[in-house]
């Protein structure tokens, strides 16, 4: 798969295999690797993904998806390999810098802030946007008045995208299990991200839900002109929606390509059956 | 844009917990103009106020920040000496008692939120239950040093020894004002509770404003999901120092209050057993919840003074409340579900994985 | 001389630590709490053995095995009753329990015997030893509490090592979820470490109290937050950590009393755990945990 120098016909929407796009990706990762006590959990993974570019991540249960997400939020610190955002060099940077520098990101395991309203989620998310000191906050100083407006409205806006403004006053944790996920996918893109990472966004939600997401997740895109980069099981979204796909098996990307490609790959045909037979 | 029904609900609660306050005051003043207080209540006023601070302080630190301090009696302790060494150093450059007390209350919130800092850096890197032990082991620290101080003012200036008051070479014209063990003496008292309801006031003022702002929130996010926080881009070090700090410079105030309201302070006074005491005021009061912490902190001070009788058993009925009030509020059976859901994702990723994927 | 006896001071200090630190570091590593009211338990000790030989005259060995008893049926009791209850709580509701359990069993005493201090009389009615001609005096308590420790170290390494209860500590401390799915009773598991730890409590007690022969309420609330520290120091839930912490602990606070300042031995014990803890998050013999995300 790793023929470079292939022309792209729209240079800001190129996929996973490495090509010249014409103009910096968002995202180049280099020989990236961590391994949990001794166990190689991600080894050398390479992947480059274009500016606006939808990009799949998948792959068998185990298979180290969510640690590569990990590795590029420095929740987990790589053990090795280069991780460019926007031809920045990550290294040292922790996972707050992560965040300002560009990158957001959803989990797996739903984390908001449970005890606190979709509001306050989304206006944490904003954290970095609408900023005043402390002191004003305690003080309440006209900064204070003027950011928390711009940022009540900057959140009412984003929850918008999923018609999620009635819930606003909602308590987080007290969401329906599919609007919790789309509550954290507003959250992170509140951090105005050039590249969005979603775990698994779709886990838990029905059909008419899931195909909603998918809408949703091209109109993001499309909005905010960012790159987002998924992690899914289910493989009517992932083909549906993603431009290029990497997949994962027991930590090593086994294959890369577009959609048509993945799906006629007996590598990757071999990976799933293999999980199915195990299950 | 229209205020919605939570901003408004937030801004009615928070004004019935400030009127709770002034009525207090109020009702207060009119039985004590009217002779109907009794002397040894009109004595407890000013801790009333002084414990009102250090539970809402603690609660800052326990409900908003989700960390569990046990020496918060050592930033009151800080306060207290800072404070009285304050009032007593300007008494001959100021007259006016208000003046002296104002300063004496900032200087205690200042020493105190300073040594929250020196505390915090390291201690806030710790998980729960090493931090508990940590700020334990700073209450002692603070009592063990105080214990030992002797502080005077001679015709140069402050003096101090950590050997005996001789030391001090204070001479005639000198006060001494810490003698090691014995404490403070000849403390001036300035304290009213008119300045203790105003300090209480400007409290709740901090701490309400603090958590409803974006520092607030963030502090809160640190609480519910610290990876979640650090992912959207907060400073968790940051806003874990910023309550630390606010809540000691608040518990300092409280302690210059405290201490400003007695001719002797001795640092036995800010022991353990008092952190513990703030502890269960903020846990009765339910955590998080400040007009509980008021409320608690209000009636278990007044309480002990009107039942003498209980007063063997006081303690001990202290004990069964902390633990009652966890076992149910943890064993209601939603929110049983709800924390078993949250240390599900919390802690046992394996079998999460297996559910979820 | 006078070094070696301070040396032997805290080298018995340190074995009492040791034996307390013991307690904290097996139910922090297996329930994963810290269990405030461990001290107290020593204080509870130390009464048990002092009502039997002062109140009913038994002989010493004797009241050792009922504050054992005791001590045993308490800590099992306390857990049952307050921790267990609590095991899916997050743990501030676990350490604030915890504390109103230790209030508790302090103010119960003050209650039952009062505040005024009672002499214990020692459990150990050995001779002391004298070396160098009579210079260098050690208490035969000090020696019996220095090889009580040594002999427990032992005991506790080959009950964790070689049988099979220890097995089933060793795997709920690892993974509580994958020792229940191995058949392991992982409730059964904790009440036996509660048992263990609070009938070492009780003999940290008795020994605690025979060296240092004042009994009061708050008699355990300061050892026990010193060998919590011992325990941290040594890595919490490490066995030998707790052994080592203990020592070097009790060497720190008799060296400290002796050569820098008696009033200032507690603040010098305590500002070193911060020190511990600022270099080694996780003590000397901890390890590292991360959580998985
Ligand atoms: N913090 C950790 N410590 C040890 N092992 C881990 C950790 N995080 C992930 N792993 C292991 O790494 C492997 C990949 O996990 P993960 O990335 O979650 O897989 P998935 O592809 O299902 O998202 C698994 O075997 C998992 O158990
Ligand atoms: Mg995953």
């Amino acid at each position: 798969m790793n023929n470079p120098a292939k022309m792209v016909p729209v240079p800001s929407r190129a996929i996973i295999p490495e090509r010249d796009l014409g103009v910096t990706p968002i995202l180049e990762v280099s020989h990236l690797g961590i391994n949990f006590g001794g166990l190689n959990a991600v080894e050398d993974f390479n992947i480059i993904v274009g500016r606006t570019e939808i990009a799949g991540l998948i792959g068998p249960n185990g298979a180290g998806k969510t640690t590569v997400f990990n590795l590029l939020t420095k929740v987990y610190q790589p053990t090795r390999g280069a991780i460019l955002l926007d031809g920045k060099d990550t290294a040292g940077m922790s996972t707050m810098q992560i965040n300002q520098a560009g990158i957001a990101r959803t989990f797996q395991n739903i984390r908001l802030f449970q005890a606190l309203s979709v509001e306050d989620n989304v206006k944490i998310g904003l954290h970095n946007q609408f900023k005043y000191s402390t002191l004003s906050g305690i003080l309440r100083l006209p900064r204070y008045w003027d950011a928390e407006r711009k940022a009540r409205e900057q959140a009412l806006e984003l929850l918008s995208i999923f018609n999620m403004e009635r819930m606003a006053s909602y308590k987080a944790g007290s969401l329906p299990y599919g609007a919790q996920r789309r509550l954290e996918i507003v959250r992170a893109l509140a951090t105005r991200p050039s590249l969005l990472l979603l775990d698994e966004p779709a886990a838990g939600m029905n059909p008419s839900e899931t195909e909603a997401l998918m809408a949703n997740i091209i109109k993001i895109r499309d909005m905010f002109q960012i790159a987002i980069m998924l992690i899914e099981h289910d493989m009517r979204l992932v083909m549906g929606i993603c431009e290029g796909i990497a997949v994962l098996n027991y930590g090593k990307i086994i294959a890369k390509g577009t959609p048509e490609e993945i799906q006629a790959n007996p590598a990757v045909i071999e990976a799933y059956l293999g999980q199915k037979k195990e299950a | 844009m229209k205020m919605t029904k939570p901003g408004q609900k937030r801004l009615i609660s928070n004004a019935i917990t400030y009127a709770i306050v002034i009525v207090a005051y109020v009702l207060i003043q009119i039985l004590d103009g009217s002779g109907n207080l009794t002397s040894s209540l009109r004595g407890q006023l000013v801790p009333i106020c002084a414990y009102i601070v250090m539970a809402v302080s603690l609660n800052l630190t326990v409900g908003v920040l989700g960390e569990l301090s046990l020496g918060h009696a050592g930033f009151m302790s800080l306060g207290a000496f800072s404070g009285v060494i304050v009032s007593l150093g300007l008494r001959d450059t100021v007259s006016a008692g208000p003046l002296r007390l104002l300063a004496a209350l900032l200087v205690g919130a200042v020493i105190a939120g300073l040594f929250g800092f020196i505390v915090g850096v390291p201690a806030l890197r710790l998980r729960g239950d090493y931090l508990a032990i940590v700020t334990l082991a700073f209450g002692e620290i603070i009592k063990n040093v105080i214990n030992t101080l002797y502080v005077g003012i001679g015709p140069d200036g402050l003096r101090i020894s950590m050997s005996d008051q001789a030391s001090l070479g204070l001479g005639e014209s000198g006060t001494v004002i810490m003698r090691g063990p014995m404490g403070a003496v000849g403390v001036d008292k300035l304290a009213s509770f008119g300045a203790g309801v105003i300090l209480v006031l400007i409290t709740l003022a901090i701490v309400l404003n603090l958590v409803h702002s974006r520092s607030g929130r963030a502090i809160m996010a640190v609480r519910d999901n610290r990876i979640a926080a650090e992912s959207v881009g907060i400073s968790i070090t940051r806003y874990k120092l910023t309550a630390f700090i606010i809540s000691a410079a608040l518990a300092g105030a409280a302690g210059a209050l405290y201490a400003l309201n007695y001719s002797t302070v001795v640092a036995r006074k800010f022991d353990f057993n008092t952190s513990i005491l703030v502890l269960v005021f903020v846990v009765l009061g339910g955590i998080g919840n400040i007009r509980g912490s008021i409320i608690a902190a209000a009636v278990l001070t007044v309480l002990p003074e009107l039942l003498r009788a209980f007063n063997d058993y006081r303690m001990l009925a202290y004990a069964v409340i902390l633990i009652l009030v966890m076992l149910t509020s943890n064993n209601d059976r939603l929110k049983q579900l709800r924390w078993r859901i949250r240390s599900y994702f919390q802690h046992s990723s394996r079998r999460q994985e297996a559910e979820h994927e | 001389m006078t070094f070696l006896s301070y040396l032997v001071s805290g080298l018995s200090l340190g074995s009492i630590y040791a034996i307390i630190a013991l307690g904290y570091t097996m139910v922090y590593g297996i329930a994963k709490m810290l269990n405030f009211a461990h001290g107290d338990v020593i204080m509870i000790g130390g009464y048990m053995s002092f009502v039997a030989t002062a109140h009913m005259g038994w002989p010493p060995l004797a009241s050792v095995l009922l504050a054992m008893l005791v001590c045993t049926v308490l800590g099992v009791l306390i857990e049952q009753l307050a921790y267990k209850p609590l095991r899916t709580a997050p743990s501030l509701a676990v350490l604030i329990t915890a504390i109103g359990v230790s209030y508790f069993l302090q103010n119960a005493a003050l209650l039952i015997w009062s505040s005024n201090p009672k002499s214990f009389t020692s459990v150990v009615l050995l001779p002391s030893l004298k070396l160098f001609d009579g210079q260098l005096t050690i208490s035969s308590v000090a020696l019996v509490t220095i090889l009580a420790c040594v002999a427990i170290i032992i005991g506790l390494t080959f009950i964790i090592s070689k049988t099979k209860i220890g097995k089933a500590m060793r795997a709920v401390s690892e993974d509580k979820e994958a020792a229940q799915l191995m058949g392991i009773n992982v409730n059964q598991t904790i009440s036996v470490t509660f048992a263990i730890g609070s009938a070492l409590a009780a003999i940290a007690g008795v020994l605690l109290c025979s060296a240092y022969p004042i009994l009061s309420p708050t008699t355990g609330a300061m050892p026990g937050i010193k060998a919590f520290t011992a325990a941290v120091f040594g890595g919490i839930g490490s066995i030998p950590g707790a052994f080592w912490g203990g020592l070097l602990l009790g060497l720190i606070e008799i060296f400290g009393k002796a050569y820098i300042s008696t009033q200032l031995s507690d603040a010098i014990v305590f500002s070193i755990l911060i020190l511990v803890l600022l270099v080694r998050p996780t003590g000397l013999m901890g390890r590292k945990i991360s959580e998985k995300v």
